[in-house]
C-alpha cells in the first residue's frame, strides 16, 4: 500500500510531463476527440467539458491546470507513502525490471526515504498550488509550457526516484535524470547568455559531482559483491578506502548540496530558473543531495570515524558563515536566497558533523540528537525556502523587479504577500515561536554536551563551531531584516513598485499559505516532527533520542527536563497574554486615538525614496567588519562641470562585491585546462596525412601488444 | 502556586525596571555632579506618554504600530525566564536561556523593522547600526552563557543558578572571562556608553534613539520601557549568575522576601559601577565597537574553552 502510493507519485509526476507535451498538439487532441466521440457516442456530441477547454482560447490554461493538478496529487502521494512509512516504521523493499535485463532496479523504501519524500511531496504540492498562474506569465511562443511542464515533471520523478534507489546504478540513474532536467530548467530562458552561462556551470558542476559520487559507489564495490545496495553494506572496507570513498561521496554530494568551495553554481544557477523551480532546487534537491550523504555515510559506509565528523563540521562552518556573509551583500533577491541555501546547507552539514563525532566516540544517543537535528533543519529548509522563493516569484510577478534596492512600501499594496513573507523572515531567522528556531535550538543542545567526549581536540573544535553557529543566526536576522524592510517597507524607489498591487491568483497566494501555515504548525508544535524524525533515527542508527519519553506535544526536553526543556506552546499562550493585556489597557482611553501627519523631515521639507537606506547602506558596517570576506571594488566617481572643473555636476557609486572562490579557485583551474588543451591542441595539426600516420602508429602498437 | 509566583515574580520585574533606570540616572548625576531628577520620574515619563495622543506617520504600515506591543511582549517573556528573586519556577522550565537570546532577537528584529518602516534615512541608519552590533552581541552573549551552563550541564537557568548556589564559592577562571563578555554584551546591548548614548539625539552618533524616532505617545512609551527592562534583564542575569547569594530557593514567604531584598541591593550596586562607567568613558566611534565586541566575544570563547579545557571532569 505505502510501495503503491509511492509507485503512484513516481508516475503521476511522470505522467504530469508527458501531459505537457500535448501543449503544441491541440489538433491531435481535437482528431482523438472526434475519433472518440465517433465510437463511444452515438449522439455525436461528447462530454460538454471536454469540448469546451479543447477551445482555442481555453486550451491552454486547461492543460497547464491539469498538469499542475497531476504533479500536486503526485506531491500528495508523496507525502501519504512517507507519513506512512514513517509511522509504520517498516522497511519495503521491491523489485523492478526494468533497465538492463540482468540488471533490475533494487527499490527499498524505509523511513530516512520516507522523511525525504515527506519534504519533497510538501514542497511538490506547495508548488502546484503556486505553479498555474505563475506558469501563465511565460510568453507561450519565447518559453514554451511544454518545455517547462516535462523537465518539470522529470525533476520531481528524478528526486523521488533517487530516494527509491536500492542499488548504484538505479541510483545513479535517477540521479542524472534529476540533474539533467534540472539543468534544462535552468536554462528554460536561453535567450539571455548569462541564464546559459548558468546552466553550464550548473551542468558541469553536477556531472563532475556525478563522477565523484560514481568513484565513491566504485570504491565500496569494489569490496563488495555486486553493485546493489545491501552489499555495499557488507562491504569491509580498510580504514584508508573508507575514507576515499567518504572524500569522493563528499565531494559528489557537498557539490549538489552547494558546499563552499564547491557551492559556485547554486547562486548563478538559482535566480535564472523560474521561480517555482528555483523554490524545489533550492527547498528540495539540496535535500536529497543531504539524503545521499546521510546514506552513503551513515548507512553504506556504515561505520563513521570522528575525523569525518571534523571535516563535516569545518566545511559546515566554512558553508554557514561563507553563504550568509555573502547572501548578504546581494541586491538580487533570488541571488541572495541562493547563497541563503549555501548557509543553511552548511548548518546541516554541521550538525551531521556533531552527530558523526558522537557516533564515533561511543555515544550513539547524542549521536541521534545530532540527527536529528540535522534532518529537522533539513525539513524546516524545505519549508522556508520554498516560502520565499514563491513569495520572491510573487514579487518579481507583480513589480517586474528582482533587485531589492528598486523595491519599497510594498507591505501596504500586497498585504498578504507581505505577511507570508514576513514568517518566511522569521522562521529563517530562527526567531522563537518559529520552526527555525527548534532545530537551531537542538543544534545548540548537541554542541552543548561536547563535555563527554575525550579528545581534546574536538573539546575545543565544537565550541569554537558552535560560536560560528551564533554568529551565524545572528546574521541572518539582519540579512533578512535588510530584505522584508527593503522590499517591504519604506517608501517606494521604482515606478514599478509604486504600481504594484495584491496577486489576484488565489492558487498563487494558496501554496505559500500552505508553507508559512506549515512554518508556524511545526514552530509551536515541534513534538509532532520530531517524533517521526525519531523513528528515522531508530532505524538507521538503531538509537533514538536519550529522553524519549520527553517528546510530548507540550515539551520539548531532547537529553533530560533537567538540562534543558522549551514549550512553545506555552511560550505562544505567554506572548499572547503579554501582547493582550499591553494592547487592551493602552487602547481603552478614546482621547488617544492615532492621529496620522506627516513623517518628520527635520524641517527641510520633501522626504523622497531616495533619501532612504539601500542594501548597499545597510551591509556597509558589516562589509567594513568583514571586509576580508569578499573581494570588494567600491569606487565613487564624480562628473565636475564649470569654472575651473570644480563643481560637482554629478556622482556615480559604484560597488561589485565577489566571491573569492573564482578568482582563487576556479579561475587557476580554467587555466590549467585551456594550458593542457593547448598542449594536446598541438597534435591536432588539421593536416589529413598526419592523422592517418597516428592511426598506423597505434595499429602497429596495438597489433604489438596482441602478438 | 508556583504558577501565581512566577507571574508574580514577572509582574515585580516589570513594576522594578523603571525604578532601575531612576536609580541608574541618579546615580549618575550625583557623579557629574548634578541635581538628579526624583527616583520615580521614569514612572511619570511613561504615565505621561500614554496619556497623550500618540502621532504616526502617513506612510507607515501595520507592523509600525504594532510592533512597539510586539517588542514589549517579547522582552515581557524573557523577563519570566530569568530567575529574579527565586529559583526553581515553572515559567523558566518552559524556556531555556538559548529561548531567552531568542526573545531579545525577537524583539530586535521588529525594532529594526519600525525603524525601516516610515523610510527615513535615520531609521535605516538606526536599524543598519542595531543589526550590526547585535549580530556580533548575540553570539558574545551566547558563548558566555553557554559556559555557564556547561558547567551547570543544564540550560535551563534556573537549574543553572542552583548549581552555582549549591556549590558555593568556587573561583572558576572561566566564570571570570565569561562575566567580562557578559558585561561587555549587557553594556552594547542595553544601549550605554560606550557603545551608544541614551541621552543623546546627535544624528551621527545614535543608534537606538534613531530608530524610535517617529514613535510618540503610548508606542514610545512601550519601546522605553522594554528598554529600561532589558538593562534590568541584564543586570539580573549578572547578579544572579555570578552571585546568586540571597535568591530564595524554597518558596516561604520569607526566603522570597530575602530574595526581594538582595536582588535589590545587588541592582542597586552593580547601577552604581556603570553610572561610574558611563561616567568616566566617552562613548567609542562606531567603527570601534567592532573591536569591542570581538573582544566581548573573544572572552565567552575563551572562557567555554578554559572551561573545557582546565576545569571539567573527565
Amino acid at each position: 500500500m505505502i510501495l503503491i502510493s509511492a509507485y503512484c507519485a513516481v508516475l503521476l509526476s511522470f505522467a504530469s510531463g508527458l501531459l505537457a507535451l500535448l501543449m503544441n498538439r491541440r489538433d491531435m487532441l481535437l482528431a482523438v476527440k472526434r475519433y472518440a466521440v465517433k465510437t463511444f457516442f452515438k449522439a455525436g456530441h461528447g462530454p460538454d467539458w471536454l469540448g469546451k477547454n479543447l477551445e482555442e482560447q481555453r486550451f491552454p490554461p486547461f492543460l497547464r491546470f491539469s498538469v499542475f493538478v497531476l504533479l500536486g496529487l503526485s506531491g500528495v502521494f508523496a507525502v501519504l507513502a512517507g507519513l506512512g512509512v514513517l509511522i509504520g516504521k517498516t522497511v519495503i523493499t521491491d523489485q523492478i525490471s526494468l533497465g538492463l535485463p540482468w540488471l533490475p532496479w533494487h527499490v527499498r523504501f524505509d523511513s530516512l526515504s520516507g522523511f525525504f519524500f515527506l519534504i519533497i511531496g510538501i514542497a511538490v504540492s506547495a508548488v502546484s498550488l503556486y505553479g498555474p498562474g505563475y506558469a501563465n506569465s511565460y510568453d507561450e511562443n519565447r518559453h514554451p509550457f511544454a518545455v517547462l511542464g516535462l523537465f518539470t515533471g522529470l525533476f520531481v520523478a528524478g528526486m523521488l526516484l533517487v530516494l527509491l534507489a536500492d542499488d548504484a546504478f538505479f541510483f545513479m540513474i535517477a540521479w542524472e535524470l534529476m540533474s539533467v532536467a534540472s539543468y534544462f530548467l535552468v536554462a528554460f530562458q536561453h535567450e539571455n547568455p548569462a541564464n546559459r552561462r548558468a546552466a553550464f556551470i550548473y551542468l558541469l558542476m553536477a556531472e563532475v559531482g556525478a563522477l565523484a559520487i560514481i568513484l565513491g559507489f566504485g570504491v565500496l564495490a569494489a569490496f563488495s559483491d555486486g553493485f546493489t545496495f545491501d552489499a555495499l553494506r557488507e562491504a569491509k572496507l580498510s580504514t584508508t578506502w573508507a575514507g576515499i570513498a567518504f572524500m569522493l561521496a563528499l565531494l559528489g554530494f557537498g557539490m549538489k548540496a552547494g558546499i563552499v568551495p564547491v557551492h559556485v553554481w547554486l547562486p548563478e544557477a538559482h535566480p535564472v530558473a523560474p521561480s517555482h523551480i528555483s523554490a524545489l532546487m533550492s527547498g528540495v534537491m539540496l535535500k536529497v543531495a543531504v539524503y545521499g550523504l546521510i546514506r552513503f555515510c551513515f548507512d553504506l559506509l556504515g561505520e563513521v570515524h570522528w575525523q569525518w565528523g571534523v571535516v563535516l563540521l569545518v566545511l559546515g562552518a566554512v558553508s554557514a558563515l561563507g553563504g550568509i556573509l555573502y547572501a548578504m551583500m546581494q541586491p538580487n533577491l533570488k541571488r541572495l536566497l541562493a547563497y541563503s541555501s549555501v548557509e543553511n546547507i552548511g548548518i546541516i552539514f554541521m550538525v551531521l558533523g556533531l552527530s558523526m563525532i558522537f557516533m564515533a566516540n561511543g555515544h550513539p544517543q547524542l549521536a541521534a540528537l545530532g540527527f536529528l537535528a540535522a534532518l529537522l533543519h533539513a525539513f524546516n529548509h524545505a519549508l522556508f525556502k520554498n516560502l520565499l522563493f514563491l513569495g520572491a516569484g510573487i514579487i518579481h510577478h507583480q513589480t517586474h523587479q528582482l533587485n531589492i534596492d528598486m523595491m519599497g512600501g510594498l507591505i501596504n499594496k500586497m498585504p498578504k504577500t507581505s505577511m507570508l513573507f514576513l514568517i518566511g523572515c522569521m522562521s529563517i531567522s530562527s526567531l522563537p515561536l518559529f520552526n527555525g528556531f527548534v532545530s537551531e535550538w537542538l543544534a545548540f543542545q548537541t554542541a552543548l554536551q561536547v563535555d563527554v567526549l575525550d579528545n581534546g581536540v574536538l573539546r575545543s573544535l565544537i565550541p569554537v563551531a558552535a560560536a560560528a553557529l551564533a554568529l551565524t543566526a545572528a546574521l541572518a536576522a539582519a540579512c533578512f531584516v535588510k530584505v522584508f524592510g527593503l522590499i517591504f517597507l519604506g517608501l517606494p524607489r521604482s515606478q514599478h513598485c509604486e504600481k504594484a498591487h495584491e496577486i489576484q491568483d488565489k492558487g498563487m497566494l494558496a501554496g505559500p499559505s500552505l508553507l508559512a501555515g506549515l512554518c508556524f504548525l511545526f514552530g509551536i508544535f515541534p513534538g509532532l516532527i520530531i517524533g517521526l524524525i525519531n523513528n528515522v533515527a531508530g532505524q538507521l542508527l538503531g538509537e533514538t533520542l536519550p529522553n524519549d519519553a520527553a517528546l510530548s506535544w507540550l515539551w520539548l526536553a531532547p537529553v533530560s527536563s533537567q538540562q534543558a526543556s522549551y514549550a512553545p506552546p506555552l511560550v505562544l499562550i505567554g506572548a499572547l497574554i503579554a501582547g493582550c493585556i499591553s494592547f487592551w489597557y493602552l487602547r481603552r482611553n478614546p482621547a488617544t486615538a492615532l492621529r496620522t501627519a506627516e513623517t518628520w523631515d527635520c524641517g527641510f521639507g520633501g522626504l523622497t525614496s531616495k533619501m532612504q537606506y539601500t542594501s548597499s547602506a545597510f551591509t556597509m558596517p558589516f562589509r567594513r567588519i568583514f571586509r576580508s570576506v569578499w573581494i570588494i571594488d567600491e569606487r565613487i566617481e564624480k562628473d565636475m562641470q564649470g569654472a575651473m572643473n570644480q563643481d560637482v555636476a554629478a556622482v556615480h557609486y559604484h560597488l561589485e562585491v565577489q566571491d573569492h572562490s573564482w578568482p582563487r579557485l576556479y579561475e587557476p583551474i580554467e587555466h590549467a585546462v585551456n594550458r593542457l588543451a593547448k598542449l594536446v591542441g598541438r597534435i591536432q595539426t588539421g593536416n589529413i596525412r598526419v592523422y592517418l600516420g597516428y592511426s598506423f602508429v597505434t595499429l602497429i602498437i596495438m597489433l604489438w601488444v596482441i602478438s | 502556586m508556583n504558577w501565581l509566583i512566577a507571574i508574580l515574580q514577572t509582574t515585580l520585574f516589570v513594576a522594578l525596571a523603571p525604578l532601575l533606570a531612576g536609580w541608574v540616572k541618579c546615580c549618575k548625576c550625583r557623579l557629574q555632579n548634578r541635581k538628579a531628577p526624583s527616583l520615580f520620574q521614569p514612572y511619570r515619563d511613561l504615565i505621561k506618554l500614554t496619556n497623550k495622543q500618540p502621532v504616526v506617520s502617513e506612510q507607515a504600515s501595520w507592523l509600525f504600530i504594532k510592533a512597539p506591543y510586539i517588542i514589549f511582549s517579547a522582552t515581557v517573556l524573557a523577563a519570566t525566564v530569568v530567575p529574579l528573586i527565586a529559583v526553581d519556577l515553572p515559567t523558566s522550565a518552559s524556556a531555556d536561556v538559548i529561548v531567552m537570546v531568542g526573545f531579545f532577537a525577537f524583539a530586535r528584529f521588529f525594532l529594526a523593522l519600525a525603524g525601516l518602516d516610515v523610510g527615513t534615512a535615520f531609521g535605516g541608519m538606526g536599524s543598519s547600526r542595531e543589526m550590526t552590533i547585535s549580530s556580533l552581541a548575540e553570539p558574545a552573549m551566547l558563548m558566555a552563557v553557554f559556559t555557564l551552563t556547561m558547567t551547570a550541564s543544564t540550560t535551563n537557568l534556573s537549574f543553572a543558578i542552583s548549581h552555582v548556589l549549591n556549590e558555593g564559592l568556587v573561583l572558576r577562571p572561566s566564570f571570570v572571562f565569561a562575566l567580562a563578555a557578559l558585561v561587555l554584551v549587557a553594556v552594547a546591548e542595553t544601549g550605554r556608553i560606550p557603545v551608544d548614548n541614551p541621552a543623546t539625539h546627535l544624528e551621527l552618533t545614535m543608534i537606538h534613539e534613531a530608530m524610535i524616532l517617529e514613535y510618540s505617545g503610548r508606542h514610545l512609551a512601550l519601546i522605553e520601557w522594554a528598554s529600561q527592562l532589558k538593562l534590568m534583564l541584564y543586570g539580573v542575569l549578572i547578579a544572579n549568575i555570578f552571585l546568586p547569594w540571597g535568591i530564595a530557593d524554597t518558596l516561604g514567604a520569607q526566603a522570597l522576601g530575602y530574595g526581594l531584598l538582595a536582588i535589590i541591593a545587588k541592582l542597586a550596586v552593580l547601577s552604581i559601577f556603570l553610572a561610574i562607567a558611563e561616567t568616566l568613558f566617552a562613548k567609542m566611534r562606531l567603527f570601534r565597537v567592532q573591536e569591542y565586541l570581538s573582544f566581548a566575544y573573544l572572552l565567552g570563547l575563551l572562557g567555554m574553552l578554559s572551561h573545557i579545557i582546565l576545569e571539567a571532569a573527565r
